[in-house]
């Protein structure tokens, strides 16, 4: 009872939440609103017995990519009678990209609808004990280790080169080099001079 | 004790269940905040202590009710909004802070078998909910539509994000040799080190990991030496600055209630828990629940004492001490610790 209560709870918040995320007038409010369905989302992979993805999913796109898109939103200083202005030429792309996702939908439905599916040679879960993370940690370290190691290389690759495009060297910044102000000692800076009158100071 | 309420008030299963666990979370809230209003007291009276005053002593006897005279000032004081703030955000903010500061409190283990939430991925809760804990300051920051909180808000979400990165790894260092991301099995895991020491930061791998989790701990709650979210030279009160009255309680108590969980995770990630620190048979006589709450007390005095004596870092030396100190090391550690499991623990697989 509890579970199917949660389940509904769960799921209409999120579809709610969807729903304003692209209603909200203020971009800040909609990635607010697109947080809170991330967040029923992992609810509902809770209520799954998914709960290595329900957490990840909280803390990669709630607790990492949102926050940018948040960072990015907040500074952002927008004008709303000109974002309301493009909507009637971006309408019939829109309404494509709906219609794809719709047929999307009903396919998936369709074939689910149709009988079990059929994926001989696809690895499918073997029904054992073990817990999510060693399902998954095992089964992604031994059948698909090439696949997952290349996804890291890839991200690794988009990593170095977004570093590589915004890096520009600057002259004359002065940075702070911390290691030669810790090696300093008194008798590097100071000097006693015992010096007689009369006489400047040679440096 | 879904069991007791299902055998003595006679209820079926899942109504037992959904009473047990709000019992549970009263039982842990209510005491939890209570020690909130009392290390407030603690953190004051030490920090004065440190700097030769007297600290709080005029309410009640030491001054102990310090704290809950300041929360019915604060209760009793008018709710101030700012007419140019976001009003919905601007009320909400301190609420996500104060909720998400209780809510991890629901996977930590008070004593073997006695923790809210068994569940497998407690820690990866846990850094789930510390990562939402951004969001009260930043929310924060934008609704009150004013300069300095602004700034503030920027500040947090950079420091916060970039301290969970070594954090992250720092956790795995302990996932890996605990074997399990339950935290009352990492607890068990920690049991008898050299045959009598109880802890991971006796492993000699693993200290240098307690250590920076103790650093990035102090900069992932915002205390001092990296408090630059709320310096009040520069940003007045940072992202504080327009609340008043019970919203400004609510992050005065969050703030705190982060503090204590973060001694609590020092204390169960690397020194034991619950587990008296040396695995001596006497020792367990002692209830553990006693031995967590001697732990989290020491380290909350080291969060006092540093804060005390440390000056607040510079922006730019905060950045790199995260980016280019912690997490290098600490991902030089992960490779450290899974290298020296591969070897002695699991084989070298062929």
């Amino acid at each position: 009872m509890i579970h199917v209560f949660a389940f509904y709870l769960f799921a209409c918040i999120m579809i709610a939440a969807g729903a304003l995320t692209i209603f909200a007038r203020n971009p800040v409010h909609s990635v607010l609103w697109l947080i809170v369905a991330f967040f029923n989302a992992a609810g509902l992979m809770v209520l799954l017995g998914a709960e290595f993805i329900a957490m990840l999913l909280v803390i990669v796109y709630v607790g990492a990519v949102a926050v940018l898109f948040l960072f990015v939103v907040m500074m952002l200083d927008i004008d709303f009678a000109e974002l309301r202005a493009g909507f009637v030429d971006y309408l019939p792309f829109g309404v494509l990209i709906a219609l794809v996702l719709l047929a999307e939908i009903l396919l998936g439905v369709g074939i689910w609808q149709a009988g079990p599916i059929e994926l001989a040679q696809r690895a499918a879960p073997a029904p054992t004990d073990a817990h999510n993370i060693e399902a998954i940690g095992a089964l992604l370290y031994t059948r698909y280790i090439f696949l997952f190691e290349a996804a890291g290389i890839i991200l690794l690759v988009a990593m170095i080169g977004a570093i590589v495009l915004t890096h520009r060297a600057r002259a004359g910044v002065r940075g702070q080099n911390i290691d030669s102000q810790n090696r300093r000692r008194p008798q590097d800076a100071v000097v006693n001079v015992n010096q007689p009158v009369g006489q400047g100071v040679e440096l | 004790m879904t069991a007791f309420f299902q055998d003595y008030l006679g209820l079926p299963y899942e109504g037992a269940w959904l009473l047990s666990t709000i019992v549970g979370i009263l039982v842990i809230a209510l005491p939890l905040m209570l020690a909130v209003a009392m290390i407030i007291y603690a953190d004051r009276k030490i920090w004065a202590a440190m700097a030769l005053r007297r600290g709080p002593n005029v309410v009640g006897p030491f001054g102990l009710l310090q704290s809950f005279a300041d929360g019915l000032k604060v209760f009793l004081q008018e709710t101030i909004i700012p007419s140019a703030a976001n009003k919905g955000l601007f009320l909400i903010a301190p609420i996500i802070t104060f909720t998400v500061a209780l809510m991890a409190w629901a996977v930590v283990p008070f004593g073997a078998g006695v923790v809210l939430s068994d569940i497998n991925v407690g820690l990866l809760y846990i850094l789930a909910i510390s990562s939402l804990g951004v969001y009260g300051v930043v929310i924060a920051g934008w609704a009150s539509n004013s300069k300095y909180p602004f700034f503030s808000a920027m500040r947090a979400s950079a420091q916060m994000i970039s301290y969970e990165v070594s954090i992250g790894f720092i956790l795995i260092c302990v996932v890996l040799w605990a074997g399990s991301f339950n935290l009352s099995t990492i607890v068990e895991s920690q049991k008898g080190y050299y045959g009598f020491l109880n802890g991971n930061g006796f492993n000699p791998l693993l200290f240098p990991m307690a250590v920076m989790f103790l650093i990035s701990s102090m900069a992932e709650t915002a205390r001092a030496p990296f408090d630059l979210t709320e310096a009040e030279s520069e940003l007045v009160a940072g992202y504080q600055t327009e609340y008043s009255s019970m919203a400004f309680a609510l992050y005065w108590l969050g703030e705190y209630a982060n503090v204590i969980l973060m001694c609590a995770l020092n204390a169960i990630l690397f020194w034991g828990g619950y587990l008296p620190p040396v695995d001596w048979a006497p020792l367990y006589l002692v209830p553990g629940i006693l031995w967590l709450f001697a732990k989290i007390l020491f380290f909350f005095f080291v969060f006092s004492w540093v804060k005390a004596t440390v000056p607040r870092y510079r922006y730019d030396q905060l950045m790199r001490l995260g980016w280019k100190v912690f997490l290098p090391v600490s991902l030089f550690f992960v490779f450290l610790v899974s290298g020296f499991l591969m070897l002695t623990r699991y084989g070298v697989a062929s």
